[in-house]
């Protein structure tokens, strides 16, 4: 088994997620690594869009920014955000990939402030196409580093909507019917959501992480049914596709994932 | 839900309609300076916005002329429209400390590339005042006052605080019955747009993604074009759907090749991912900031000082290399 860090097994457990002719919003990024890895390995078909209108590129590398030239190299199509938000409104985009500073056991996310919205202690850049891509996309994905300060019930300011208040507020909010948070992908585990409470719930841990340590860095109670299940490691094929053809110059998977 | 947020930009649309009537649709010769277009729109209290690709196909130059013009003659009163994200311009708005009042979907970070401290600053100490947006339902303000109106129908922000500090209400479908959030319509008071090639009646063309460029055309009172290169008027009639911007929405041109570094522009340079990664630690603290200011844009003259500055032609020679994926060293 070869050596990985916690950046290529978040990339590659969110590139296993896709099915083959599915459509996805990505940033740059983590999403923007898992979706090409996934499209070389897994869902060859997968539809790649930027919200700056670069539409079924061929990426060559990383990009860092959403509208830099590697999103749009060798792209079916150029767009506006209008139309890729409006594409989203439709119900034409299946997946989004969403972080945040803050986020609550609803998937409720904050990316905006820390403290009070008109002085904050903290101001983050904002909802960006967040909140629209988790208002629309029929699953919406969450990435991020695992700790107690980060998923927290004493959410400061809901940029994105997760499940809001909890079972149907999302459609009597207004936002359309069967959508919301599918996935939580950590440094340590996997979640999903309850079904019934629509509450995160715990599905796996990764290799040489136990439950308690899942437990010990989350800031709310985290459903747990037992039995817990093991993320599957990188394959020797995922990594030498990610490394290699993914991102070359090591953009995405040398940054820390903590 | 209500929300709290000031509604900026916002016009009547039979006001608006008195405005554009207006508007010249001949033919006339708009090309001119940035010194002269600037001096000429800007005014106190304006409502600014500035085209972008997020980093890429920003209106640099302009931005700069716009900075030398506000802290020269001392404007008030200004806001800015981050739309469509905005990364590098609001980051050049925000830092320059030019503006009292925003829209913000996104800014003050250069995503993958990092945050603006100086410009994050002016939201912690609440030296600039704030309304939140989505990309989304901020590029659809400006599609609804495109369209002539008041208002447009969306289906994101719903239930969240980006509603509650937001200028929306919620209003339900006379249809479905559906809760829809109404977005305002904003009718900038200038934006900037830097394209391809234009010619000098203003017909615009951007080759790539558009971002919200064409519907601020449409939506602003004052358009401002810069472009890479000033091309006769039989590349737009000789195909038509070259057209991304046409004349009667452009009130000035200025030529001004490579307008869009140290940002990239698609299909003709990188993005100077060096200069950018100074320019942010730069802005680490007010000190090595307004140095940086002082030198990179109030100590130029014009775009082309910044240019020599940067790396000039060499330096230009090498990112279009790099954007082109031509290995040459």
């Amino acid at each position: 088994m070869s050596e990985y860090n916690a950046m290529e097994l978040m990339i590659c457990v969110a590139a296993r997620m896709f099915e083959d002719g599915a459509s996805v919003s990505v940033g740059t990024g983590v999403p923007c690594a898992a979706a090409a890895l996934a499209q070389k390995l897994y869902a060859p078909n997968l539809l790649i869009m930027f919200e700056v209108g670069g539409v079924a590129p061929l990426l060559p590398s990383m990009p860092i920014s959403i509208g830099d030239s590697n999103t749009v190299y060798k792209a079916i199509q150029t767009v506006s955000m209008p139309k890729i938000m409006e594409m989203n409104q439709r119900g034409l985009v299946d997946y989004a990939f969403l972080g945040g500073a803050q986020i609550d056991m609803y998937g409720n996310i904050n990316s905006t402030v820390i403290g009070n919205h008109d002085k904050p202690k903290v101001r983050f850049p904002g909802s960006g196409g967040a909140n629209d891509f988790a208002s629309f996309a029929w699953r919406s994905v969450i990435l991020a580093p695992h700790s107690a300060r980060r998923f927290t019930n004493d959410i400061d300011y809901i940029t994105t909507p997760g499940y809001l208040t909890g079972p149907g507020a999302r459609e009597e909010a207004g936002l359309p019917a069967n959508t919301g948070p599918y996935k939580v992908i950590t440094n340590l585990a996997v979640m999903g959501f309850d079904e019934k409470t629509k509450r995160m719930k715990l599905e796996s841990v990764h290799p040489g992480v136990t439950v308690d340590d899942v437990i010990k860095n989350t800031g709310f109670e985290l459903i747990i049914e037992e039995p817990i299940g093991k993320t599957e490691p990188p394959t020797e094929e995922e990594l030498k596709i990610l490394r290699e053809e993914v991102d070359p110059f090591r953009v995405v998977i040398s940054r820390s994932a903590e | 839900m209500e929300s709290v947020g000031k509604l900026y930009g916002f016009y009547d649309p039979d006001e608006m309609r008195a405005i554009f009537k207006k508007r010249t649709k001949k033919m006339v010769n708009k090309t001119t300076t940035l010194k002269d277009a600037v001096s000429k729109y800007l005014k106190d209290g304006d409502y600014i916005a500035a085209g972008n690709s997020a980093i890429e196909r920003t209106p640099v130059a302009a931005l700069m002329e716009l900075i030398r013009q506000v802290r020269k003659n001392d404007l008030k009163h200004l806001k800015y429209g981050a739309i469509g994200g905005s990364p590098l311009p609001s980051v050049l708005a925000f830092m320059s400390g030019c503006f009292e009042e925003c829209d913000i979907s996104y800014g003050m970070a250069l995503e993958a590339l990092g945050i603006s401290k100086m410009a994050r600053r002016c939201f912690e100490t609440g030296k600039v005042k704030v309304t939140e947006w989505s990309n989304g339902t901020l590029a659809w303000r400006v599609k609804a006052a495109a369209m002539g109106l008041s208002f447009i129908p969306a289906r994101s922000i719903l239930g969240t605080d980006t509603f509650k500090y937001s200028a929306a209400k919620e209003i339900k479908c006379p249809f479905t019955g559906k809760t829809y959030a109404a977005i305002p319509a904003v009718y900038p008071d200038i934006v900037f747009i830097h394209v391809h090639a234009a010619d000098k009646y203003g017909n615009s063309f951007i080759k790539g993604t558009t971002l919200v460029d064409v519907e601020l055309a449409e939506a602003s009172k004052t358009v401002i074009v810069t472009t890479e290169r000033l091309v006769p008027t039989e590349f737009f009639r000789d195909d038509p759907l070259r057209t991304t911007i046409p004349f009667y929405l452009v009130d000035a041109v200025v030529e001004v090749p490579y307008g869009a570094h140290p940002g990239g522009m698609p299909y003709e340079y990188h993005m100077d991912v060096d200069f950018l990664k100074n320019m942010l630690k730069a802005a680490q603290n007010e000190d090595t900031y307004e140095k940086f200011i002082k030198k990179y844009i109030l100590d130029c003259e014009n775009f082309e000082d910044f240019l020599q500055l940067t790396g000039g032609l060499e330096k230009m020679r090498k990112l279009r290399q790099k954007v082109l994926h031509i290995d040459a060293e």
